[in-house]
């Protein structure tokens, strides 16, 4: 430990160097901010540090074995680049990153690998594939002692020692710096078919999507935009119905996809599915969906709300009452994406106090810094859990230099 | 005792055994309390029988309540606690301390709800694995996670091990099954994570108490997902002349985007003692079989097992046959499923649970006949393909000690090679006692350090399943 840790921005190019600093902050108890490449910077708590440790130069792909569905890259790789790999070998994150870029005004496309992990958003597909952290096979990090160390491994299955993975991921650079990820990977399917209601209610809509969940057809995405919000998505028949649509999301092997399609329409009957849309637009508005297209360029809160799928439309209605809010549903209404109208408090007690009745769990996605400063983003926990969490973050950071706070105050 | 010691007990707490009964029927009346020779004999061990070890006495408490007030007691009386499912370990996650009470959650096995519009279902988490399933086939859902055991083996099990099974190339193991536990920290606290939503707010505490072996607090209840029932599986078999060709024919499945519910792999020594065994009617003339499960409708399943047949074509395969009935794939089953015991019918095994990149099959067999030669023991590998996961099993006899010890030093050896190449100590076992002195193969000094710290953080004292995961040398420096 030399000296003491330069204020200012650090982009190291080695796990080593990142490891030294760390050292130093923890030394010195300066407490640093952990990014990636920045693009969910305008997400979470502020931090306010003197100085800034970025994955950003940490790049590259070290292993990619698409027979072993694996593969591992530097923290700092752009996930475009690794999606961009995968789809050469016709392979996939299934988890469907969410892409946050439109939402928070910045570019598309300029998340870290390490920050994908490290925030744990998933898509619409995560209904059927699971979340990115069921996709970390394993991880190298630093702690906040600046030591280097690794979990996980690189194959699939591993139950060796305690799976450290599923602490950092979603642990928003708080537990440690990620300085390497290895994940499971996936065949990207052939062909994909949606099938399009209109205009149903949200309780109904909620209704067809849990009864497709509850088929054997392996459907891949469930989600219901309400009527204002449809009529930002590009397709047109969509844009020309003019009211909420339903999709319902197969993909699979052509003809199987087909089979799918055409079973779950009878199925539907009482919903009329209207519209069955081919694999280049189904890929289309799912891109959209991914990018939630509905609630880009605007400057209005935006909440990502989880809780129990067959409850949401009665959370979202009662809400509304006292809210101007808007909503998409996904993973069959366990998901929500709900924005309000400006208020001093983004809707957060209105939002929090109804949803401890309903169960579930709100983070605020966009809102500007003051309010972010204001109001918990996210969701507050009981006690229990707090005095948890207090207890991880010593065991991975215990002078609290790993952005202090980002999450919870104190954490 | 073999090659793996336990700490000396502490003599303080043999001493005061009588005290700590009388405390315990106090404090839980309604519990059931196992304190004679006899009544304990049935949990000196667990599925890695070679090791043994009487408890000081042992608890089945019904309700969480029961749960908190014992562990609470241990903790203020530093009292060592060992968790205990079904005691179905391979990895003597569940042997007993003589200076512990043995913590058994087996009376709590009530499904608590099933709710078929979200597809989950709670359930206290002493609940067999396949009893999930059972319930739920009334609404055509079942649980996922199958490991073999499944009809004797805890969800409470299944969680601290992440267990995994035949089928979770595609489904996922225990840890993408789960969506909330009520888990009891040794101070006594009840806190509840998750709910019937996906991913739980805050630190992923479901996902690091998955697959801690019971040392981070004792689960009661759990809510789990549902699937639904597809609608139709077939297996097929193929057989190769050599593993080569048969882990080829794999990864070759896999580069085409099919990925099967199950790819399952046996050598010929399997081969030869399941079907003896079952009479599966697997081809005996060949020195690699696999059997791959797809999953669909009838034309579905028609369609998927042609494009694998095309494949295996360009690997020479000696045998290729989808299965024609419902009783004929029952009885490919039958002939894999029954692979332990019918092994188990010829001669004691020892079982090994590595894991190794699909690559390096090979390599690994051709190691690990050589390992086995060198130490005299026949071996035969069942292998998990889709997912690396390999089980060679290690022939030797059990009632000769310096064998064991042997079938240990030899098991030893073939899972550092795991590692060698790439793999890991365990896939779905578990470290438990067995693989807790090779930790340091896998994992640095400092990896260990941050796995511990995270122990502590839970159970301060380490009262928790002791004595397992952890060198114990290294623990003692914690």
């Amino acid at each position: 430990m030399t000296g003491t840790l330069r204020l200012g921005f650090h982009a190291p190019q080695s796990v080593g160097e990142i490891a030294d600093l760390l050292a130093e902050a923890a030394h010195a108890k300066i407490p640093v901010e952990v990014r990636g490449r920045g693009s969910k910077h305008e997400l979470g708590r502020l931090v306010q540090t003197g100085s800034v440790v970025s994955t950003e130069r940490l790049v590259g792909i070290s292993l990619y074995e698409p027979t072993e569905l694996v593969l591992s890259a530097a923290a700092g790789t752009p996930l475009a680049e690794i999606e961009g790999v995968l789809a050469e070998r016709g392979q996939q994150l299934a988890f469907e990153p969410i892409e946050l870029g439109p939402v928070l005004s910045s570019a598309p496309g300029q998340a870290s690998v390490g920050g994908v992990f490290a925030t744990n958003l998933s898509g619409s597909r995560r209904i059927l594939a699971g979340a990115a952290r069921d996709h970390l096979l394993g991880v190298g990090c630093v702690n906040g002692w600046g030591e280097p160390f690794k979990a996980g491994g690189r194959v699939m299955k591993n139950v060796t020692g305690y799976d450290l993975c599923k602490a950092v991921a979603g642990s928003w650079g708080t537990l440690a710096v990620i300085t390497e990820v290895t994940m499971k990977v996936l065949p990207a399917p052939a062909e994909t078919r949606t099938l399009l209601c209109f205009g149903l209610p949200d309780q109904t809509a909620v209704e067809a999507m849990c009864l497709c969940l509850g088929t054997p057809f392996e459907v891949s995405g469930t989600v219901h935009v309400q009527a204002p919000l449809a009529a930002r998505l590009s397709d047109p028949d969509i844009t020309k119905a003019g009211a909420a649509v339903t999709a319902i999301r197969l993909e699979n092997f052509p003809g199987s996809a087909r089979y799918r399609a055409s079973r779950l329409k009878e199925r539907l009957a009482a919903y009329s599915p209207a519209l069955e849309l081919d694999t280049q637009r189904s890929r289309a508005f799912w891109e959209e969906v991914r990018s939630l297209k509905m609630f880009a360029g605007s400057d209005r809160p935006l909440w990502r709300i989880s809780t129990i799928p067959s409850r949401a439309a009665k959370l979202v209605a009662i809400i509304a009452r006292t809210l101007d809010v808007r909503a998409v549903y996904d993973w069959s209404g366990g998901l929500i994406w709900l924005d309000t109208a400006l208020t001093s408090d983004a809707g957060a007690v209105e939002i929090r106090r109804t949803l401890a009745e309903f169960g579930g769990h709100a983070t605020l996605i966009r809102a500007e810094r003051g309010t972010r400063a204001s109001v918990d983003v996210f969701q507050p926990l009981d006690v229990g859990l707090t005095a948890l969490t207090t207890k991880l973050k010593a065991a991975f950071d215990p002078a609290g230099i790993l952005n202090p706070g980002r999450m919870y105050p104190g954490v | 005792m073999s090659l793996l010691t336990l700490p000396k007990p502490d003599a303080a707490t043999l001493g005061r055994r009588d005290d700590i009964i009388r405390q315990l029927k106090k404090l839980v009346p309604n519990a059931t309390l196992i304190v004679d020779q006899e009544g304990r004999r049935t949990f000196d061990s667990d599925a890695l029988t070679a090791y043994r070890c009487m408890p000081l006495a042992v608890v089945l408490p019904g309700s969480t309540e029961e749960v908190s007030k014992v562990l609470r007691y241990c903790h203020d009386n530093k009292i060592k606690v060992v968790p205990r499912g079904a005691g179905t370990s391979l990895s003597g996650g569940a042997l007993p301390l003589e200076d512990a009470i043995v913590l058994g959650i087996s009376r709590m096995n009530r499904v608590l709800a099933i709710d078929a519009v979200n597809r989950v279902a709670r359930v206290e988490a002493g609940i067999t694995n396949s009893a999930i399933s059972d319930a739920a086939a009334g609404h055509g859902f079942f649980y996922a996670p199958d490991p073999s055991s499944q009809l004797a083996c805890t969800l409470a099990g299944n969680i601290a091990m992440n267990s995994g099974g035949a089928h979770c190339l595609k489904y996922g193991v225990t840890t993408n099954n789960l969506l909330a536990l009520r888990i009891v920290l040794m101070n006594g606290e009840i806190v509840d994570i998750g709910g019937d939503y996906l991913d739980a707010p805050g630190y992923d505490f479901l996902g690091l108490i998955v697959g801690s072996e019971g040392q981070f607090g004792v689960v009661t209840e759990a809510t789990v997902r549902l699937l639904k029932a597809p609608e139709g599986a077939r297996p097929m078999l193929l057989g190769f002349d050599s593993s080569a060709a048969a882990g080829a024919c794999v990864a070759a499945i896999i580069a085409a985007g099919i990925i099967p519910v199950a790819i399952e792999f046996m050598d010929r020594p399997a081969i030869q003692v399941c079907e003896n065994f079952a009479g599966a009617g697997y081809p005996l003339d060949v020195e690699a079989l696999l059997i791959v499960e797809v999953e669909g409708s009838e034309d579905e399943i028609d369609a998927l097992l042609e494009s694998i047949t095309e494949i295996a074509e360009r690997f020479a395969p000696r045998v290729m046959r989808a299965s024609r009935s419902a009783e004929e794939s029952a009885l490919i089953w039958k002939g894999r499923k029954a692979a332990f015991g019918a092994i188990g019918q010829i001669s004691d095994y020892y079982c090994m649970d590595g894991v190794i990149p699909l690559s390096k099959l090979p390599e690994a067999l051709a190691e690990i006949a050589e390992i086995c030669r060198r130490y005299r023991f026949r071996v035969a590998n069942i292998f998990h393909a889709g997912d690396g996961n390999l089980h060679p099993l290690i022939l030797y006899n059990a009632n000769d000690r310096a064998e064991l010890e042997r079938a240990e030093l030899c098991g030893a050896e073939i899972l550092k090679l795991c590692v060698q190449l790439g793999g890991c100590l365990t896939g779905e076992h578990g470290v438990g006692i067995e693989k807790r002195e090779l930790m340091r193969v896998q994992f640095s000094a400092a990896d260990l350090a941050q796995q511990m710290r995270v122990k502590s953080a839970f159970d301060p004292e380490w009262l928790l399943n002791p004595a397992k995961v952890f060198p114990l040398e290294g623990r003692e420096r914690q």
